[in-house]
């Protein structure tokens, strides 16, 4: 019963504060929204990074070369060797005949349709081609080598040299933003921390009053915790609906992609609900854990 | 039984002073007391030791059962809620009412709120403050803000009433009204009252218990009335 009446008078006595301490609280809740502005861009861009660096991998395609002596039962056969290797994603496994490779030249190239329109179907000396997706694109090198064993495969080409570069700079960007996210929300722990320390050792008085009437540590700590809590809460608000809004502002006015469509927009709705709920989460956490450390130092005899 | 007992306490400050030596004392219940000295000699030590806001480097103190040295940092307020104590500095908070402050306490230590109200209106009576119970510190005289805060320090019914220098910001005829409101609390409460002061006059008049120290030590342990001003 007396616990309820603590944690009830408690809750009462943090908004109470809020507005008593208006300037201080103010400046807090103003330290926290703008922490926690930056942490939601900051994790709005490591999600576009991260869908982007994935999304370019995902496309990473193998090209195999089948053997011209190839009948069509060593190519249905072939195909079901290829879906079962382990890192081949079976459902993008498609084949394309020599004769709509062919069509395709013609129709992308001028020269190449005067040459080619002379060939008849016999002579057409391309090749029937798989195209395969894989799941990791990182073991690329590894399931091409295994391809390559395969009878009647003639080459595999996935763009060797140039993918494992491109693989290594997706991952550095990846690894690069998701320290700077970390970062950033750790200073964002620290400058709310201590706002909320500066804000809390003005009333260093309060704190050595009501120790001295008998107040338990417990009930000393708890209405500050809740301070603390309220202003991270009050310090999230504008953050979140800046992220919500302006994101999906900046998606309609882009249309969805940066400026080329090989940088698409992560669509707003996959994760502003998960940020939001992330920002107010360390608003909340944060000021708790600020206010509660804070208040501790003048608990100690 | 007495209430309060000092055991061969020293107190050692981090920085080497040593504020108390080998002390002992004992204090009966009901009784009101005088602690004098000069400045330095261990008075606000002793209080600190009290209140538990400092601990003793050697020695025991026994307050009402408690063994003061031995409670854990998250136990003192077990101990404070048995205490009254009355600063020099008034100790207010300026933001509050006459009233709030005085609730304060209460709310503090989680009392019910019907009790609340019954409760301060009965000290700051008992202190002669009714009339002001809406008014903020700021607008009170220096002894109109000590009364509330003894009302503050005696409206959870504590057994014992410590005043470190309640009287030391006021003017002589304000002093002796304090003293005799701590007199009247100390009778018609049966509240102990242990006071700090090195105001010789009241002490003088007030022919209580007084207990003299002087550098660390206790110099003397005038019974009641038997003090005589001597140069300390």
């Amino acid at each position: 019963m007396k616990f309820f009446r603590v944690i009830g008078r408690s809750i009462r006595d943090a908004f109470k504060s809020v507005g008593r301490n208006f300037s201080l609280s103010i400046a807090s809740i103003t330290c926290v929204l703008i922490t926690l502005l930056i942490v939601g861009v900051s994790l709005i861009i490591f999600y576009n990074v991260n869908e982007t660096t994935d999304k370019i991998e995902s496309d990473l395609s193998m090209y195999i070369f089948i053997s011209n002596d190839a009948d069509n039962f060593d190519i249905t056969s072939l195909e079901t060797q290829i879906k079962g290797i382990d890192n081949v994603d079976p459902d993008y496994v498609t084949f394309k005949s020599k004769a709509e490779i062919k069509k395709e030249m013609m129709d992308g190239s001028e020269t190449f349709n005067n040459i080619m329109s002379e060939w008849d179907e016999e002579e057409n000396p391309l090749q029937n081609i798989y195209i395969v997706k894989v799941k990791d694109s990182h073991k690329l090198k590894e399931t091409a080598k295994s391809i390559q064993n395969l009878s009647k495969v003639t080459l595999v080409k996935y763009g060797e040299g140039v993918i494992e570069q491109l693989l290594a700079a997706g991952d550095g960007i990846q690894r690069f933003s998701f320290i700077v996210a970390v970062l950033l929300i750790i200073v964002t722990v620290f400058l709310i921390i201590n706002t909320i320390k500066l804000t809390i050792f003005s009333r260093k008085r309060e704190i050595s009053i009501m120790r001295l009437v008998g107040a338990s540590n417990f009930s000393i700590k708890m209405p500050f915790v809740f301070e603390g809590m309220l202003i991270g809460i009050i310090g999230s608000i504008i953050p979140i609906a800046s992220v919500v809004y302006g994101y999906y502002y900046i998606y309609d006015v882009l249309g969805g992609k940066l400026l080329t469509e090989i940088v698409t927009l992560v669509p707003p709705r996959e994760i502003v609900f998960k940020i939001s709920l992330f920002i107010l989460l360390i608003g909340a956490v944060v000021g708790m854990i600020g206010s509660s450390s804070a208040v501790k130092k003048y608990l100690k005899v | 039984m007495s209430l309060i007992e000092f055991k061969n306490v020293t107190k050692q400050y981090k920085n080497g002073v040593t504020a108390l030596y080998d002390l002992n004392l004992s204090i009966e219940k009901g009784d009101f007391v005088f602690i004098i000295g000069g400045s330095g000699c261990g008075k606000s030590t002793l209080f600190k030791l009290l209140y538990r806001e400092e601990k003793a480097t050697k020695g025991s103190i026994i307050l009402g059962g408690i063994n003061v040295g031995k409670l854990r940092n998250r136990n003192v307020f077990k101990l404070r809620r048995r205490l009254g104590i009355v600063f020099q500095d008034y100790r207010l908070l300026p933001k509050l009412t006459v009233y709030e402050n005085v609730a304060f306490a209460l709310e503090a230590i989680g009392e019910k709120r019907s009790n609340i109200r019954p409760k301060v209106l009965k000290s700051l009576e008992l202190v002669g403050l009714k009339g002001k119970v809406r008014e903020y510190p700021d607008n009170l005289s220096g002894g109109e803000q000590q009364r509330v805060a003894i009302a503050r320090a005696i409206v959870n019914e504590p057994k014992l009433l410590i005043c470190d220098e309640p009287t030391g910001n006021l003017d002589p005829v304000m002093s002796m009204e304090i003293v005799e409101l701590l007199a009247d609390i100390n009778k018609k409460e049966g509240t102990t009252v242990l006071m700090v002061t090195h105001d010789k006059d009241i002490v003088n008049k007030m022919k209580k218990h007084v207990i003299a120290l002087k550098d660390g030590h206790l110099f003397k342990d005038y019974k009641k009335g038997e003090y005589v001003d001597e140069v300390l």
